[in-house]
């Protein structure tokens, strides 16, 4: 016993090492899991609290730009509006059809946005109590930025599209044919489509669009364009390199996207399966 | 040892605020970030409790975990370069180590020079290694090592001369 004893005292540095080595490797662990990572998380009252001071002050000095992005914003949407009498001319990235009112926008702050890192997450500063929820789709005017994936009171994280778990389907915008969106964690304007099908036809600039069969984006929101592609080692499927359309360095203001069906859909899904 | 106890607790709150919020956001040639707070694991007290400094250093990468998302990663690099650091101290500035009478300031650049290049390295190491999670990626780790390591030896060796006066 007392030799034990001996042995712990003298190790004790050794022993607390491993000890908190573990603990740091599982919270690791956990982190790389999607939706388990239960214990840290920067949308927290503290780190919250913090960035939200920072990005107040961060704010001012993009006023013009986030001024500028508004009002092209605006004449985009006004385009619309004036033409929305003649149906033919609707554009067909905001096809009346998928905009029937099932889904609801919320705007948020980008209060801390990482996009350096393999796995980057984005800290909007609102949460529960303005009414966002695990699994909203969070975009800006000119394409996609993630996934909510954690909520609190106040704050909210996204697990940004620059993320090597994150998978969002997309598709050509002139046909049906899909994939999933994923990153390789290189380049912070590449994303990559794999999945595509060998029968689709590639062409370089050729946008990129969400698929409407993840319940999270409405279809038809734009990604990016094509900037390259090639065959995967199957021969049977395309991997595209994709030039995003926002600039995910630079991300000011977002809207926040609830799909209004989506219990639904999903209490349907889930008879079909049993 | 009150004012030792107090420089130390200032320099763990500064240097994670510092790292979080301005460090962070540099992404130097796109990823590239210096992670400066290594100096607080490079300049704690050399004599101190070795227990409580291995539990300070987790402390310190779990502060900027929280902020950075990134589960326990900093935490785990930390606590690797905390743990080794008796050994690195050791081999750079040898006899003078074990007599507990260095004073970082007035050693030979080249010492100071070999420990806060070894500690970083093996930091950022560890830190890029369980970011990446897999030997796949083995090249890319290896070159965020060598960049980030170098712009954050350069930063600490800087901020050491600059502040040198307060520690001697």
């Amino acid at each position: 016993m007392q030799q034990i004893f001996n042995f712990l005292i003298r190790n004790k540095n050794s022993i607390l090492f491993l000890l908190l080595f573990v603990v740091s490797v599982f919270l690791t662990i956990q982190n790389h899991a999607f939706h388990k990572s239960r214990f840290i998380s920067s949308a927290n009252f503290v780190s919250g609290g913090v960035y939200s001071w920072s990005s107040n002050i961060n704010t001012y000095l993009h006023l013009d730009e986030y001024n500028e992005r508004l009002l092209e914003e605006n004449n985009k949407l006004r385009n619309i509006i004036s033409n929305i009498h003649d149906s033919i001319s609707v554009e067909k990235q905001l096809d009346s059809t998928s905009f029937e009112g099932d889904y609801l926008f919320r705007t948020a702050r980008v209060i801390n946005n990482n996009f350096s890192k393999v796995d980057n997450y984005l800290t909007l500063n609102r949460g529960k109590r303005s009414g966002i929820e695990q699994e909203f789709g969070v975009i800006t005017s000119q394409g996609i930025v993630g996934i909510v994936d954690r909520v609190n009171e106040n704050y909210s994280r996204v697990i940004s599209i620059l993320n090597s778990r994150s998978r969002i389907n997309a598709q050509l915008n002139n046909t049906n044919h899909f994939g999933s969106l994923v990153w390789d964690g290189k380049d912070p304007n590449i994303v990559q489509l794999i999945d595509v099908p060998r029968q689709a036809p590639l062409q370089k600039g050729d946008t990129i669009i969400t698929g409407g069969r993840s319940l999270i984006y409405p279809k038809g929101l734009p990604i990016g364009s094509i900037q390259d592609f090639k065959l995967d080692q199957t021969q049977s499927y395309y991997t595209i390199n994709i030039k995003l359309f926002n600039d995910m360095t630079n991300i000011g203001y977002v809207y926040v996207i609830e799909n209004v069906n989506k219990e639904e859909i999903k209490k349907l899904q889930d008879t079909n399966e049993q | 040892m009150n004012s030792k106890l107090f420089s130390n607790i200032t320099r763990f709150i500064i240097l994670v605020f510092l790292q979080v919020l301005i460090l962070n956001n540099i992404n130097f040639a796109g990823y590239i970030n210096p992670h400066l707070y290594v100096l607080f694991i490079l300049l704690y007290p050399f004599a101190g409790n070795q227990s409580l400094f291995l539990f300070l250093s987790f402390l310190l990468g779990l502060s900027v975990d929280i902020f950075e998302d990134s589960g326990g990663i900093n935490a785990a690099a930390c606590l690797v370069a905390a743990f080794a650091r008796p050994n690195l101290l050791r081999f750079s500035f040898g006899i003078s180590y074990d007599h507990q009478n260095i004073r970082l300031a007035a050693a030979p650049f080249g010492s100071k020079l070999s420990y806060v290049f070894l500690m970083v390295v093996l930091h950022h190491f560890v830190l890029f290694s369980l970011e990446m999670f897999s030997l796949n990626h083995i090249l890319l780790i290896l070159k965020k090592t060598l960049f980030s390591s170098i712009f954050t030896v350069i930063l600490t060796l800087l901020s050491l001369t600059l502040f040198s006066k307060k520690y001697r």
